[in-house]
């Protein structure tokens, strides 16, 4: 399953730790983050909670960039 | 600009206001001489009045064990010149580092809003009609399928559908690049996102709001940034790396230099190194190096969709740019895809009667054949002049026209009239005539190529493109003829669809190492083909679902002089991407090495990377601009 959210950051390298942080988040399978559009697009692992793992990785990607926000 | 970068360039403001008479006093050259301890204290209000959020977020990073956060750097690196006693250093490039985030902030919103504005397809509203006969604006997307909307002059089709009242013509512009006007009447089927331009019409909607062509055109764009190219995730590998590497160099800098000189009996200068490793650690934002390849990309994929081709994805626009063997479809793709009368030979009266006597006497065939001697004659037909039509199945038609006996068709027919025809050279469909029991000549008719197909082959070759081939379901002779006219390209005729696959494997077999296979095709009936080669490109995809799904780039017109600019638009983008990778890395580069020797000073450091942001920034919305390619 794929979803796409959008998302507010101020800097081209906090997106790509972002993504970083969200790949190893788990439920998450693979996740591709755009500076340009502003949108997390992630597919989850089968069987994955969409919102619970969501929660998680708007979580670990404060934790890198913390006035980083995910729409959820 | 943001209420954030207003808050934030306010604050830059103030700060060199001050920061600019103290300056001139440490400097020497103000008539006012202060304290040394009053001029640290004043030198710290715009120091903290530009970075109080830097520090505040640098505390939170240590908080979260995060070491090479960027806020935490240029807090050490400051905080260390003001503790060497160059207060004026580190005020000064607080405030030039906030400038640099002001300015990368604003440069990439408005290439967003550029960007979006290019793509300005997306209807706001619709106008449906209330039980008063007024009209009202609602959201696109509360309209249902069958829904019954009214397109005014000017505004903007919402939804696709099918027009029930009225007449206008409609510009695909924004959709296809080229401003040509579509006249459109009752029963037409109209795509979201062209323009209305003289008429009210009354449309019944036969897609939602989400699955209609502007909105799929736009989210296909938007998502096209998170499919990376490779130029990308080397830039992403290259930042995880390089901001610890310039740390532990500034580190290393900060202890070897001087206890090397201890160890040497020399002065061990502790303060003139540190305050070599503090200039490293300004330098080791990635962030400019980072910016400037999204940012490319995004403005290549926004600018060739202003021109009609969708490239699904950055990786695609890199592949598109090596793209160095083409292969193509025939029908449809370099030819109309519809037969139209290419020759009369042999005739023993004037050409346009004879064209009348076949056009009469197929008058009442729907076939594409019959249609196109109509469309040849082009003058209305009195149906009354012909008696006796007999189709002759596999054979063609006979008639009588005006009281003479006229037949249309094949070999097989003329050979069963006994009449002695002539058979011709020329490819396509070979239509013999009898008129009035002798032999009348003969009519070609075949599918035409598209007005720039052979211009377009011309064009890929210019663009280094070194092998074109024609893959073609058709017969040998149809596909000689046309790929001599395309100007002598290769060609395999008579493949079944498996077959295609099998030449397009040998094709890419054939590819070089830095060598990219394209196929293009149109979409429908090339799925596989499409998704095996290196780069699918769909033609004439206005519509198509099929043709959006399969291919990585979709020219939304059917116009095939859109492949090689797709690829010069693909190149310029490279080449813009490169450039930025080149200069800032090298820019960083020397840097480092300047600072390393002590002849660069953080004033230096910062100036040449808010500048070589700017540069990198400017430099990559040139691939906006792909007009004149």
């Amino acid at each position: 399953m794929k979803k796409t959210y959008k998302i507010e950051v101020d800097c081209a390298n906090c997106a790509n730790l972002m993504e970083d942080a969200a790949k190893k988040t788990e439920g998450v399978k693979d996740c591709s983050v755009s500076f340009m559009a502003l949108k997390m697009k992630v597919e989850f692992e089968d069987g994955a909670d969409a919102a619970e793992v969501m929660r998680r990785v708007r979580d670990n990607c404060r934790k890198v960039e913390d006035d980083c926000e995910i729409y959820l | 600009m943001t209420q954030k970068q207003k808050n934030l360039l306010i604050r830059i403001l103030i700060a060199a206001a001050f920061f600019a008479p103290l300056f001139l006093i440490s400097e020497g050259l103000a008539p006012v001489r202060l304290p040394p301890a009053a001029l640290v204290t004043l030198f710290l209000v715009p120091y903290l009045l530009s970075g109080h959020d830097i520090l505040r977020k640098a505390l939170r990073g240590i908080k979260n064990r995060k070491p090479f956060d960027e806020n935490f750097l240029m807090a050490v690196a400051t905080i260390g010149a003001i503790a060497l006693g160059e207060y004026a250093e580190g005020a000064a490039v607080m405030i030039l580092y906030q400038v640099g985030e002001l300015f990368q902030s604003y440069a990439v919103g408005k290439s967003r809003r550029n960007i979006a504005a290019l793509m300005d397809i997306r209807p706001d509203y619709a106008n449906i009609e209330t039980e008063s006969g007024a009209l009202e604006r609602v959201a696109p997307d509360e309209i249902p399928v069958g829904g019954i909307i009214v397109i005014q002059p000017g505004e903007k089709v919402p939804l696709d559908g099918v027009v029930i009242e009225g007449a206008s013509s409609l510009n695909a512009a924004a959709l296809t690049g080229e401003s040509a006007l579509r006249n459109v009447a009752p029963g037409d089927e109209i795509l979201s996102g062209c323009v209305n331009m003289d008429g009210a019409l009354k449309v019944r909607t036969t897609k939602e709001f989400d699955e209609s062509t502007a909105s799929k055109i736009l989210d296909l764009v938007e998502n096209a940034s998170t499919r990376k190219s490779k130029s990308e995730a080397f830039i992403a590998r290259f930042a995880r790396v390089y901001t610890p590497f310039v740390c532990y160099a500034a580190l290393a800098l900060a202890l070897f230099p001087p206890l090397f000189s201890v160890l040497a009996g020399a002065a061990p200068r502790w303060g003139d190194w540190i305050f070599r490793a503090c200039t490293f650690l300004v330098i080791s934002c990635p962030c400019a190096l980072v910016i400037s390849i999204p940012l490319s990309f995004f403005a290549g994929i926004g600018g060739a969709s202003r021109r009609g081709i969708l490239i699904k994805g950055a990786n695609y626009l890199e592949t598109l740019s090596q793209v160095r063997v083409i292969a193509f479809d025939k029908t449809g793709t370099v030819t109309k895809g519809s037969f139209s009368v290419t020759g009369i030979h042999h005739n023993s009266m004037d050409k346009g009667a004879l064209l009348e006597y076949a056009a009469l006497a197929e008058c009442a065939s729907s076939h594409p054949v019959s249609r196109s001697l109509r469309d040849a004659h082009g003058k209305p037909l009195d149906r009354s002049r012909v008696t006796g039509i007999r189709e002759r199945g596999g054979e063609g038609v006979t008639a009588d026209v005006d009281g003479v006996a006229v037949a249309v068709g094949n070999e097989k027919l003329m050979e069963r009239l006994n009449l002695p025809y002539k058979s011709c050279h020329c490819a396509g469909t070979i239509l013999h005539m009898g008129v009035g029991g002798a032999y009348g000549g003969h009519i070609v008719v075949s599918d035409e190529l598209k007005e720039h197909s052979a211009d377009a082959v011309r064009e890929l070759r210019k663009a280094g493109v070194r092998k074109v081939v024609m893959l073609t379901g058709d017969a040998q002779a149809v596909a000689e003829r046309v790929a001599a006219e395309l100007g002598a390209v290769d060609y395999r005729a008579g493949l079944l669809p498996a077959d295609k696959v099998t030449c397009a494997e040998e094709l890419l077999d054939a590819c070089g190492k830095n060598e990219r296979f394209a196929f293009v095709g149109d979409g429908i009936n090339d799925a596989p083909v499409l998704s095996r080669a290196d780069v699918g490109i769909a033609m004439g995809a206005l519509g198509s679902d099929a043709a959006i799904e399969a291919a990585d780039v979709v020219l939304m017109d059917d116009d095939p002089l859109k492949i090689p600019e797709a690829i010069r638009i693909a190149r310029k983008c490279m080449r813009i991407v490169r450039e930025n990778l080149f200069f800032t890395l090298s820019v960083k580069a020397a840097c480092l090495i300047l600072a390393a020797f002590g002849v660069a000073n953080m004033w230096l450091a910062i100036a040449a990377d808010v500048g070589v942001m700017v540069l990198a920034v400017l430099n990559a919305m040139r691939c906006l601009m792909v007009e004149k390619l």
